[in-house]
């Protein structure tokens, strides 16, 4: 079983459970989360971060593309993007990839 | 900068419609509907007598077709549904259920099974987990097989949806717990909770019954006595304090005894329908309990879409307009949308009268003196639900 409550760091490689979807609504033309239950709406921001969590790349490895991309201050992104994995992952929309031992 | 829409102000959170279309609650606004439930077939091997398919079953003759039920999930797909459940009756009934799933998840359909578990086997479950389900929902009837097994109708029954429930969890799947409660099984639900979290669930849903069809003439058996029911809300309330993070609970109450009445559906035809086994488009499960109403099927020459946007049946109370008073200038009409149609029809025979569920009905003061009456009875044996119109349990069960 996928761990159910994680502490995102900048350590964590974090991917969508797979139950929970990513996908381009393309009726209401807006991006979504399906959950058990639940659709969310993410924000552009939030799309594009949860588009590199893809379980390869480490947290601080997203913080650096989007800190590059935005030439914003590494620090200040790092912050919001923990916090905004932690708040996903608080809901059940994230999990982590762990070293498999089988 | 990373908050979801979720929390957007002016909007419903609850409302997934309105956070996605980004608008609040406009009565005579409705979008194509987010979720979906298919009723497959009304076949069951259980017999709960609460169940929410209608009196008048759909035999399996008339259940549509694989090639139909495919038919539906692509044009599901199509206009912007984004989530199906698999009911029924029991949906693992069906032989072609890994056929469904594979199919809507190729049409990029999220699904979610909702099942009594115990026709499945765990070689079954890995072949829906492989064919892309998303979730499963397993209905309890109680903490422990005596109770939950004469509920059902079922013996062995119990034991078996804790091993599928276990099954699930296994398979990475994520599971809901549905409980539904009444007078006979209410002081179980503390050990229910509990049976919840063991099993690793994510979601309990405390579903107190809503007495249409069956439960309506099982009511004298069912109905929970009001001590219960204040008990239950404290129940429920101390769980889910205990319990964040851990297990969300979903918790209905038995209507007879609120204050006000249920938005029911979300609004008749506006966030909602279902598809029955035959294949007619509802706009909730027991809406066939209305009489004068034509809905219309899948099998006729219109499209899903159509029939949503232009049939009678979806059209007759949508919105507003329809009401009478106290509805008509009640400041909460779009808020409940007059509560129930099922009801308000079950009860008072004019499916446009408010719910007797308010307290604005004229006949709310009665109700509530019938549910007092029901859960005195003394009545406790149970008409199980069949194709043969119902079987009253025998007296040395």
């Amino acid at each position: 079983m996928a761990p159910r409550h994680i502490q995102v760091t900048e350590t964590s490689r974090v991917v969508l459970p797979r139950h929970t979807k990513l996908k381009y609504d393309e009726t209401r033309q807006v991006w979504v989360i399906l959950a058990p239950e639940r659709v969310l709406a993410p924000d552009e921001i939030a799309v594009e971060v949860l588009k590199l969590c893809d379980g390869a790349r480490s947290v601080a490895d997203i913080i650096d593309e989007l800190a590059a991309k935005y030439a914003a201050p590494r620090d200040v992104i790092a912050t919001d993007v923990v916090a905004m994995l932690q708040d996903l992952a608080d809901k059940g929309f994230l999990t982590e990839v762990r070293e498999t031992t089988t | 900068m990373t908050e979801l829409t979720e929390t957007t102000p002016q909007i419903d959170s609850n409302d997934s419609l309105a956070v996605l279309e980004r608008r609040g609650s406009v009565a005579e606004t409705y979008g194509i509907p987010l979720a979906v439930l298919l009723e497959l077939t009304h076949r069951c091997p259980l017999q709960c007598p609460y169940c929410s398919n209608p009196l008048e079953l759909d035999r399996s003759g008339q259940e549509l077709t694989t090639a139909e039920w495919k038919k539906v999930l692509s044009e599901l797909a199509e206009i912007g549904v984004l989530q199906v459940h698999f009911s029924g009756g029991e949906p693992t009934a069906r032989k072609d259920i890994v056929e469904l799933v594979q199919h809507a998840n190729e049409v990029g359909l999220y699904t979610n099974l909702i099942t009594s578990a115990v026709l499945l086997t765990r070689e079954r479950l890995k072949e829906l987990a492989d064919a892309g389900l998303c979730h499963v929902q397993i209905s309890f009837q109680g903490n422990e097989p005596v109770v939950a097994d004469r509920v059902g109708g079922y013996k062995g029954g119990h034991a078996k949806k804790l091993e599928v429930a276990r099954w699930t969890r296994e398979l990475d799947l994520p599971l809901t717990v549905n409980a539904v409660m009444h007078r006979q099984n209410l002081h179980q639900l503390p050990d229910i909770i509990q049976m919840a979290v063991d099993l690793d669930a994510d979601r309990l849903e405390v579903a107190n019954v809503q007495y249409y069809g069956w439960a309506l003439k099982n009511r004298a058996s069912l109905m929970p006595t009001y001590q219960q029911l204040e008990e239950t809300d404290r129940l429920v309330e101390d769980a889910r304090e205990r319990l964040k993070g851990t297990l969300t609970i979903d918790y209905v109450v038995p209507d007879y005894y609120a204050l006000r009445p249920k938005k029911c559906m979300g609004g008749w035809g506006r966030q909602f329908f279902n598809i029955s086994p035959s294949g007619k488009v509802l706009p909730c499960h027991a809406a066939e309990s209305i009489t004068g109403l034509d809905f219309m099927s899948v099998r006729s020459n219109n499209s899903i879409a159509w029939i949503w946007q232009n049939s009678e049946a979806f059209n007759r109370y949508r919105g507003t307009g329809w009401m009478k008073e106290p509805c008509k200038s009640c400041e909460f009409r779009e808020i409940d949308f007059g509560g129930c149609r099922c009801q308000a029809f079950a009860l008072t025979g004019d499916a446009a009268n408010t719910d007797p569920a308010c307290t604005l009905s004229p006949l709310h003061e009665s109700i509530f003196k019938q549910a007092e009456r029901d859960a005195a009875s003394g009545q406790d044996r149970f008409l199980y639900r069949n194709f043969a119109g119902g079987t009253p349990e025998s007296n040395d069960a």
